[in-house]
């Protein structure tokens, strides 16, 4: 394993002058690479600065004449995230049990790993665009997309909270002649339920910021809305719909550390 | 009658051929409260954890360990039915291993779950008797006025008689205490040695303690068993107990520091002494 230096007890070494040299020009040759694919033109910013100062203004000052519509929007697009991320959780907690080395053997987390990398990996938004093909235009889609994306995530950060556990305590519920699953009720949740609820709560923020915009491609809420009206280039508008959306988010931020601390 | 525990043939090999146990055999009585000692790394600790089918024997040989009269586990196969049987038998870990979360008595109710079934264990609705026995169960080990609190907030002394508490609720006719008071300050070892013991007097039940200080086994228990490199080297009244056997036991290892109170026969308790 790679433990820290201070945990393993070994000094702590620095990399010889040579092999610091090279590994530091190794990484600039990677941005040199990139530059060109990037289309990196810095100068560009100065020359359409003009351009850049007209658009800022354009958003100002903010037009709320339809937030009736905009908070009807928001709210959506928080039950989205709500049943997305719901959805995640419930399914998560066996899936993340069975990801995890120290309560399954290695042929059932071996492809159970695999499936949620797979959940993983695929941004919610190309979800979206498939689940808008499968069910049709809406919220759903959306939700969809979100607990696919969101289970392969949660799985794995349960997963890891469950592999960092103390075994003695579950040895002690295993000494009394407790069954496997009565291992894992009595021993391992209560262990890992804080940093499980954090996870679960954080994951639900960010799929307040990500159900905003998979809204885009049709799933609904907020981001459909945003969509019509940066097309329309009503730009105070869109700076409306923005300040809303980032009252909501610090909100939902401040509720949820809230609620944190209750199963710490 | 059974014996409540009776060990043949036992042998575990660790890694790198280091056999850790050689027991040919040892057989405890109902109602005995022997206690274990040896150096570090003697065996005691895996031997305790074998009799409870933790940790399986070698594979082959003809080994069998036997509680209660139920086969734990026979040629390094450990039974099916294992479940059942580590319901009989209470084990007590030197670091007490309660879910630091949970309150006392839900660490303490956990020694029912063998006998309840899923829809009531899974969603924790343990029935009323149980509760009141968990109940009981704190207030025989003298705590009962901690039963709401989380574990992780009790003492260590408090934390240990939890672990005996849970060990009562199993309805253990057999406990195994590993090093049960080698984490606690010298007035709650004592203390969590007394509860042993009055359990033993008291209630019958069987107790296997493993402990490190000579002296705590000679004023508790009437039966000692020493090993050393994994093989039984004595097992006997403490009177028979003397320096010789001790240095043979510990094999210089220990400074005289830890053993001169044993040494000394004016300190043995009565029973040692004759």
């Amino acid at each position: 394993m790679l433990a820290p230096a201070i945990l393993s007890g070994r000094p702590f070494s620095y990399m010889p002058g040579l092999a610091r040299l090279l590994s530091w020009l190794a990484v600039a040759a990677v941005f040199a690479w990139s530059w060109h694919g990037a289309e990196i033109r810095p100068l560009e910013l100065a020359k359409y600065s003009g351009n850049i100062a007209i658009l800022a203004r354009d958003f100002f000052p903010p037009d709320f004449s339809e937030w009736r519509s905009y908070v009807s929007g928001m709210l959506l697009t928080v039950q989205i995230a709500v049943w997305g991320t719901g959805l995640a959780v419930v399914c998560a907690v066996p899936l993340g049990l069975l990801c995890a080395g120290n309560i399954a053997p290695w042929w059932i987390t071996q492809p159970t790993r695999r499936i949620m990398d797979i959940c993983r990996s695929i941004n919610e938004l190309v979800f979206a665009m498939l689940f808008v093909v499968a069910v049709g235009l809406g919220p759903f889609a959306g939700v969809l997309a979100l607990w696919v994306h969101t289970t392969g995530i949660l799985a794995k950060l349960f997963a890891e909270a469950v592999e960092a556990i103390d075994a003695s305590p579950v040895e002690g519920i295993r000494a009394t002649g407790a069954r496997h699953i009565e291992e894992i009720v009595y021993g391992v949740i209560p262990q890992v339920m804080p940093l499980w609820a954090s996870f679960s709560l954080y994951r639900f923020e960010s799929n307040v910021r990500s159900a905003s915009v998979i809204g885009l491609v049709g799933a609904g809420g907020i981001g459909q809305i945003l969509w019509e009206i940066i097309r329309a280039f009503e730009f105070q508008q869109t700076c409306a719909i923005m300040i809303i959306i980032v009252v909501s988010v610090s909100l939902i931020d401040a509720i949820s550390q809230q609620i944190r601390r209750a199963f710490i | 009658m059974h014996p409540a525990i009776a060990i043949e043939a036992l042998e575990k090999t660790f890694r790198a051929e280091q056999r850790v146990l050689d027991i040919a055999s040892l057989t405890v009585t109902p109602g005995e409260m022997v206690a274990i000692i040896g150096a570090s790394g003697s065996g005691k600790s895996t031997l305790l954890r074998h009799l409870s089918g933790l940790v399986r024997a070698d594979r082959g040989g003809t080994n069998r360990v036997l509680v209660n009269g139920r086969c734990v586990q026979q040629r390094g196969q450990i039974a099916r039915d294992v479940r059942q049987i580590r319901a009989g038998i209470g084990f007590v870990f030197q670091q007490f291993n309660l879910v630091d979360r949970l309150p006392v008595l839900t660490n303490v109710l956990a020694g029912a779950l063998s006998r309840l079934p899923l829809w009531r264990t899974l969603p924790g609705w343990f029935p009323e008797c149980e509760r009141v026995r968990a109940h009981q169960a704190l207030k025989r080990v003298g705590i009962e006025e901690l039963a709401q609190q989380r574990a992780s907030t009790l003492s260590g002394g408090q934390q240990q008689r939890a672990a005996i508490a849970r060990a009562l609720v199993q309805g253990a006719q057999v406990i195994l205490a590993d090093e049960p008071i080698a984490s606690l300050d010298p007035e709650s070892a004592r203390r969590v040695m007394q509860t042993l013991a009055d359990l033993n007097r008291q209630d019958g039940i069987t107790v296997l303690v493993s402990l490190h200080q000579v002296d705590v086994a000679l004023r508790f228990c009437r039966r000692i068993v020493a090993l050393r490199h994994g093989r039984v080297v004595f097992d006997g009244a403490p009177s028979e107990l003397n320096s010789r056997v001790l240095a043979e036991v510990y094999g210089g290892e220990l400074p005289s520091r830890e053993l001169l109170p044993v040494t000394t026969d004016a300190l043995l308790p009565a029973y040692a002494r004759a």
